[in-house]
């Protein structure tokens, strides 16, 4: 019966969907041509020695002892490009080519949700004017 | 952005506010909201429309005066005013108390909520001095609540983000469709708990009960006592090195590390195997077509 055992493929290189853009490893993925599953390790969890500056200012002014929602943020790969999923703008935002990228997933996810918390919380993200839109005044 | 007043947008329609911030009404195709971020955004930890509140600013609420509507109107509007800590006295079982907060605020309710309770919440840090109802922070974005006792049925439904945290026991389909964040249960927990869970943690330091993890989609479930028995698709794993020391690291910071560390823990997972990406095969497609 169709549909009943998972036939994706593993993720074994951190720049596997940098070099490839489809993604398309198992015979399954090559015959239906697309890729199935995240393209990163959803339950991977951070590993705190590698905490920014930032991160770490961030968690103090929240009041929290360790990254709370952040810790389901991760760097994940869009069109053979690094992205991160944003929820509040239910889309991906690029990582800019300028910064360039460490070796290993745990130092990506931490550039990640910087770069996020950075994003969501200037005048420039798109809830911004979503709201101005759609609040009720 | 354009450059509108919010005058002016109060007076207009909503139609025309959308028109007038540039948003585009007609029908998108393919990738054209492309966003990049800038490596030289300005840093800044809340959100431009937050209220700034201050923690060691410290008010008080007595329940009793205030309806729920009320209730929540009145949290908003000391935020407003900059307190940073609420105390809410006297909550005797009322639900929905503390909805929809979207900024960082410290709440502690002294008393039991109703069901729930702190839902739709996004960094705020609540501390429960008593029992919930069902559907305590249903939703949640960020932050994190603590429940001093026992909780009702559905703790953490749909939670997207944040801590959880029941002390006591909890009632059945704990993390029912969770799709973030962590929720830890310092007791056991009913049956049917990760039920279609998609994404995040979830701790049990006591039992589970029976079909724990069905159908879920991924995420992981933490045991520390006896599974009494597993969902379907969902199946034990390795507990890693990073596993053991995130669970000691979390479970120390809510007071619930096991006196005999969580080496003992059952790690739970999808086995993937109701993955329905391709439940047609192409051929099947094209008959159907």
């Amino acid at each position: 019966m169709a549909g009943t055992r998972y036939r994706g493929s593993e993720i074994k290189d951190v720049d596997q969907f940098i070099k490839d853009k489809q993604g398309l490893q198992s015979e399954r993925e090559k015959e239906i041509g697309q890729h199935i599953g995240y393209r990163y390790d959803v339950n991977l969890v951070p590993d705190y020695a590698r905490l920014t500056p930032f991160l770490a200012k961030y968690i103090e002014i929240m009041g929290w002892s360790d990254l709370n929602w952040l810790e389901d943020v991760h760097m994940g790969y869009e069109d053979g490009a690094p992205a991160v999923f944003d929820r509040n703008n239910n889309g991906w935002v690029s990582i800019p080519k300028s910064i360039s990228l460490p070796d290993n997933q745990q130092d990506r996810d931490m550039i990640a949700r910087e770069l996020l918390i950075k994003f969501q919380m200037s005048d420039r993200h798109p809830l911004v004017s979503l709201r101005k839109a759609y609040m009720k005044f | 952005m354009a450059n509108v007043s919010d005058d002016e947008l109060k007076a207009m329609t909503q139609e025309e506010r959308v028109t007038a911030l540039g948003m585009r009404t007609d029908q998108l195709a393919g990738r054209a909201m492309r966003v990049e971020f800038d490596p030289d955004e300005e840093e800044r930890f809340e959100y431009p429309w937050a209220p700034q509140v201050d923690f060691n600013k410290r008010g008080e609420i007595d329940a009793d005066d205030f309806d729920t509507t009320g209730l929540n109107r009145q949290i908003r509007a000391m935020m407003a005013e900059g307190y940073g800590t609420i105390v809410l006295k006297n909550p005797r079982g009322k639900h929905s108390v503390g909805v929809g907060i979207l900024t960082r605020l410290n709440l502690i309710i002294e008393g039991s909520c109703g069901y729930f309770a702190v839902g739709l919440i996004d960094g705020v840090n609540v501390r429960v001095n008593g029992r919930v109802g069902w559907s305590c922070g249903e939703n949640m974005m960020a932050g994190t609540i603590v429940v001093e006792k026992n909780a009702g049925s559905t703790f953490g439904a749909a939670i997207r983000g944040g801590d959880l945290v029941c002390k006591g026991s909890v009632g059945s389909r704990t993390g029912i469709d969770q799709k973030g964040g962590t929720i830890i249960v310092g007791g056991d927990t009913g049956a049917l708990s990760g039920f279609m869970m998609q994404r995040g943690r979830m701790v049990v330091c006591g039992n589970a009960g029976k079909n724990l993890g069905d159908s879920m989609y991924d995420g992981t479930i933490f045991v520390g006592g006896k599974i009494q028995s597993c969902g379907v698709d969902a199946v034990e794993a390795e507990l890693t090195d990073l596993d053991k020391a995130w669970l000691t690291r979390k479970l120390t910071q809510y007071d619930l590390l096991p006196a005999k560390g969580v080496d003992h823990f059952t790690k739970i997972v999808a086995g993937k195997q109701l993955w329905n990406y391709d439940n047609l095969e192409p051929n099947e497609k094209k008959l159907i077509l």
